[in-house]
């Protein structure tokens, strides 16, 4: 497979902080844009679709990972732990706006987190999501150990739950919010395929 | 009469209407799509000349009539409104046009007419959002007939003393301001006079989110979000929200609904 290979072989040469980077200046940029008037007349409400929709690319980035090494045998595992912390930065960002820059009151936002559904379910997602920003770090990997894994799979009811946020928040029936959740449950769908058991080597008679 | 009534619910906070940009650049119009910058985008592909407007059902003078026909011996004036939108947003805007009531009038409603209900244009050639059926088209709205004939009612012709821009709904639309923006249908092609209720699109696709009525009442809020206050448009990345007004603040339409629960028929 030599395009995977020259995939694998470029990708190696990329730092993984660059994701960082890259993150932090396209969400600044966004910003600038929307001081500037480069994100129309009402900049508010585009800035915040803008990181909620960066933040749920970047969890499917994340969910593609596994899938992308199992079947396509392109390896971004490096990239994982950046993708995964850019991600929760953009979903910080999305709740930021939302909160300070949209419904500007705490009473407001604590009415809103416990009245609109689609608000508690994007919440609930943020919520799930904190434990695996705050455990991103290589000491917890080391302490946490086989619990680290588990711990992580609350990106999957994440993920859901982003969806349904998605899709709740529309008027009438647009196809973006539908595509993004077929494309979440086709990768944890992909997670249910079971993996081929190794044969069992051939027991070595003890004499 | 009617101007005087506009002028003292706009005298209450001395309107300043928004900028022209703001006006045509941020559109609910779904035939062109559902982003905002879609109606100023692809809106120049629709026709809009000749433009012929069907008059139906009960009333004396049914018929075929271009845009001049029906506005023709009618006096058009500015009317300067507050827009406020069901998303929570609201802008302001200089209207010109003429008394949707002068226009019913003309077209002789019969006493049996108790609605009064309006289709706007259905171009799928030039409205990709049409194309990708995004709501049920043709878009159709409706009034009561004694709302229709409330002097704040206009068919309004233009903005800013130019005609209509495509994206706000050219050739002619309604502007009822009292009302969540999507009462204030696009682009109109029908009026037809009815005795029962008509259909009414938002109405249609979420009955629970979308009344008949769909006043502006900040008491009732949307099942999604708040209707207590509203961004004013333009007001940039830091601007605060302003608590929204009974009426959109159009207080002199109060009576034609004393007698209703506005919590029933929001």
């Amino acid at each position: 497979m030599a395009v995977t290979d020259t995939i694998n072989s470029t990708l190696r040469k990329v730092p993984a902080w660059a994701i960082y980077v890259a993150g932090f200046l396209y969400a600044a940029w966004y910003f600038y844009l929307g001081l500037t008037g480069g994100l129309g007349v009402e900049p508010i409400n585009t800035l915040e679709r803008k990181y909620g929709l960066t933040a749920i690319q970047l969890i499917i980035a994340g969910l593609a990972v596994t899938p992308l090494r199992r079947w396509a045998n392109i390896n971004l595992m490096k990239f994982r732990r950046a993708i995964g912390v850019t991600a929760f930065f953009f979903v910080l960002a999305h709740f930021c706006v939302w909160a300070l820059l949209d419904v500007q009151t705490l009473a407001r936002v604590w009415a809103d987190i416990l009245k609109r559904p689609y608000i508690t379910i994007g919440m609930g997602a943020f919520l799930l999501l904190i434990p695996l920003a705050a455990t991103s770090n290589n000491l917890s990997v080391r302490k946490l150990g086989p619990k680290w894994r588990q711990l992580h799979k609350l990106v999957y009811p994440a993920a859901i739950l982003a969806a349904i946020h998605f899709i709740w928040l529309v008027k009438g029936f647009p196809w973006e919010p539908f595509i993004y959740a077929g494309i979440i449950a086709v990768l944890l769908a992909l997670r249910l395929v079971p993996k081929k058991r190794r044969q069992p080597a051939p027991r070595r008679a003890t004499t | 009469g009617a101007a005087s009534i506009a002028g003292s619910a706009s005298a209450q906070d001395a309107l300043e209407p928004n900028p022209l940009e703001d006006i045509t650049s941020y559109n609910n119009f779904y035939e062109f799509g559902t982003g905002k910058e879609d109606p100023m985008r692809y809106a120049d592909q629709m026709e809009i000349s000749p433009w012929s407007i069907t008059v139906d059902g009960l009333c004396d003078n049914p018929g075929e009539y271009s845009l001049g026909e029906l506005t023709e011996g009618l006096t058009t004036e500015e009317r300067i409104y507050r827009f406020r939108c069901v998303e929570a947003w609201s802008m302001v805007v200089p209207w010109n046009g003429i008394e949707l009531g002068d226009v019913l009038a003309k077209l002789g409603p019969k006493p049996e007419a108790k609605f009064v209900a309006f289709e706007t244009t259905v171009q799928p050639e030039n409205m990709p959002g049409v194309r990708r059926n995004v709501i049920p088209f043709p878009y159709v709205e409706g009034l009561r007939m004694d709302e229709a004939m409330h002097p704040l009612a206009m068919l309004a012709t233009g903005l800013y003393g130019e005609p209509m821009p495509k994206q706000n709904g050219a050739p002619i639309r309604l502007v009822v301001p009292w009302k969540y923006g999507f009462k204030s249908i696009k682009s109109i092609v029908r009026i037809s006079f009815v005795e029962e209720q008509p259909p009414a699109t938002w109405n249609i696709i979420n009955p629970n989110e979308y009344g008949f009525y769909s006043n502006v009442n900040p008491l009732h809020s949307h099942p999604r979000w708040s209707q207590e206050s509203e961004r004013v448009i333009g007001g940039g990345l830091f601007s605060s929200r302003q608590p929204t007004l009974m009426f959109n603040g159009y207080s002199e339409v109060a009576p034609l609904y004393e007698d209703m629960d506005l919590d029933v028929y929001f």
